[in-house]
């Protein structure tokens, strides 16, 4: 009577023990992800690849080998050059200013008081709330006509009507303005950031350091600034990644202008790629992304592999 | 005495630091929020002080915004696109991240930090081949290309942050799951999952904000109006030609904004521990 019933049960605990070893669930259970992201970021990187060194448009979808002859024209192409370094600028500079106004900020955090968690939740707000929404308030606040800023400085007396500036017509101003916007929204990121690090130091070593007559620029930079670099890095390789390669604050602010002004290299990959069909050329833009991602990608490692020492 | 003043003196530059701070960051989101609800006369005159109701408020834009525009529809699609981008994100990313932090041992941490660093490669370098492949599967200018993209970065984070949560979870929980009587799998169904809700939320309040606030994808993949969502369509459709609708993008935008911050506050601080990987202790 039991040998009826047994074959049955034999089979469905065979089928159970395999998906019961670890590796073999585990690797079940990782496949789907692992999946998603091979088919949806490896092989459209490597498409990136190929199109770069290809002829293929969207009118002309031949997939004929060219060989670096698009990378050889994008850098003779001054346009592209001025791209190249608007790029730089544009990420450096409002990393700097970002991580200025982040240390700052954590500084005015750390120490209690009435209201801080609302203080707190108001600081955040720049870069919680979708970058394209604040981005279009701020291009009416820099407005050539209403600008608001412009009325502030008139009424103060510090300019006046005819000679306010326009702040998104004006090249350097125009820099300026997407480098403020961009420092503004990430700012908030580094002041969460190094206020992470700063509560993480244990009281008692700032304590010791004061009652050897360690002074508070002493004790910042000698003792906290070492502490939190660690994790200051990791926010710092978020900042620029998502900073060398972002357009949306160029593309709603200043469309890339005046005159390329602001251009960045995301920017006129989409230029190029999507909007003039010329994919190959786009992807090549885009391409000279990768040795700033590559740099990027090695601190990110090396820092993860000293946390684990 | 000298010391009182001084203290005076030290905690007004205190306090004035703090509220030039939140002038700084607030102050936009108070300017789309006095602009929405100005008149257009009152908005339109340069002589008049322009941090306060010259004219009486008025909801105009409001209602002209879910009146005369397809302000409704963004909205409801940004939320089916973020609501179908959660349920493959945690679909894909919970298994994931268990069995990255209990069950591939020694290369689960490596294939953990291999799959994060995809969440680092940009929308800019993958959107011209992603836009042929979109079109090629029929979905260009389809909100559903963003279903299928959006993913790409929201599976990476959250696998990421699920696998941090998991392995900070006393193994001895499957281990008793499983001596009376479960299986491997059936201890995470039964065990795991229930106990982990607290992160599940919190992937999927991410997934979901992060889907409301990406930009670039939906710029590229989507230039038909009904299809936008609600960030694309404020910031590109509510201009005709040089026109700004400037009362109705500043209500729009407000509208979008409040829940992507309330949201955001609510859950920063395991937000911050899952980015830096637990390096804060």
């Amino acid at each position: 009577m039991v040998s009826i019933a047994e074959p049955v049960a034999k089979s469905a605990s065979r089928y159970r023990f395999i998906l019961d070893q670890r590796g073999v669930l585990g690797s079940v259970m990782v496949a789907p992800a692992i999946l998603y992201v091979l088919l949806l970021v490896g092989l459209p990187f490597l498409l990136a690849v190929y199109y770069s060194v290809s002829a293929y448009t969207i009118y002309d979808p031949t997939w004929r080998f060219v060989g670096l002859s698009n990378f050889r024209q994008i850098v003779n192409n001054s346009v592209f050059q001025e791209t190249l370094a608007n790029t730089f600028l544009f990420t450096f500079g409002s990393q700097f200013l970002g991580l200025v106004l982040g240390k700052f900020g954590a500084l005015l955090l750390m120490r209690p008081f009435p209201g801080r968690k609302i203080v707190r939740a108001l600081i955040i707000l720049p870069w919680a709330v979708p970058i394209a929404l604040a981005t279009v308030a701020w291009e009416w606040m820099f407005d050539s006509l209403y600008s608001v800023i412009n009325w502030t400085l008139i009424s103060l007396g510090i300019i006046t009507r005819s000679e306010a500036p326009n702040w998104l017509g004006n090249p350097h101003l125009a820099m300026l303005c997407v480098i403020v916007v961009n420092a503004w929204r990430f700012f908030p990121f580094a002041v969460v950031i190094f206020l992470a690090g700063m509560t993480s130091i244990p009281q008692d070593v700032i304590d010791a350091a004061t009652v050897d007559g360690a002074g508070f620029w002493r004790r910042n930079y000698q003792i906290v600034l070492p502490m939190i670099l660690p994790i200051v890095a990791v926010g710092l390789i978020f900042g620029i990644v998502f900073t060398f390669t972002d357009l949306s604050i160029v593309f709603l602010l200043t469309n890339g202008g005046p005159v390329g002004a602001t251009s960045v290299l995301g920017f006129e990959g989409f230029q190029v790629g999507i909007v003039s069909g010329d994919v190959s050329h786009g992807a090549a833009i885009s391409l000279f992304m990768l040795p700033v991602l590559f740099f990027v990608v090695i601190g990110m490692l090396r820092f993860i592999r000293r946390r684990e020492i | 005495m000298r010391r009182a003043l001084l203290n005076i003196a030290g905690e007004s530059a205190f306090y004035s630091a703090v509220a030039a701070f939140v002038v700084l960051t607030a102050f936009p989101f108070y300017w789309m929020l006095i602009t929405s609800l100005k008149s257009n006369p009152d908005l339109y005159n340069v002589t008049n002080i322009p941090f306060w109701f010259n004219e009486a408020p008025t909801l105009e834009h409001f209602q002209y915004l879910f009146e005369q525009t397809l302000f409704a529809r963004w909205l409801l699609n940004s939320l089916i696109i973020g609501l179908c981008v959660v349920a493959i994100t945690l679909m894909a990313a919970l298994p994931a991240g268990y069995s990255l932090a209990r069950m591939v041992g020694r290369n689960g941490e490596a294939l953990g930090i291999g799959i994060f660093l995809t969440y680092l490669v940009p929308p800019t370098l993958l959107f011209l081949p992603l836009s042929r492949i979109v079109a090629s599967l029929g979905l260009q200018n389809s909100m559903w290309s963003l279903v299928l993209v959006y993913p790409t970065f929201t599976i990476p984070f959250c696998t990421w942050l699920l696998m941090g949560f998991f392995k900070t979870m006393p193994v001895e929980i499957e281990e008793a799951a499983i001596v009376d009587g479960c299986s491997l799998f059936g201890a995470f169904v039964k065990m795991v999952l229930p106990l982990s809700l607290p992160a599940i939320l919190t992937a999927v309040i991410f997934t979901f904000t992060l889907t409301l606030q990406e930009f670039v994808y939906a710029l590229t993949f989507i230039s038909a109006s009904a299809q936008k969502p609600v960030t694309l369509g404020v910031a590109t459709d509510l201009v005709r030609g040089d026109i700004f609708f400037w009362g109705e993008i500043m209500a729009g935008a407000l509208i979008a904004s409040i829940p992507v911050a309330i949201a955001y506050n609510l859950f920063l601080d395991r937000f911050i521990s899952g980015i830096t990987g637990g390096a804060v202790k």
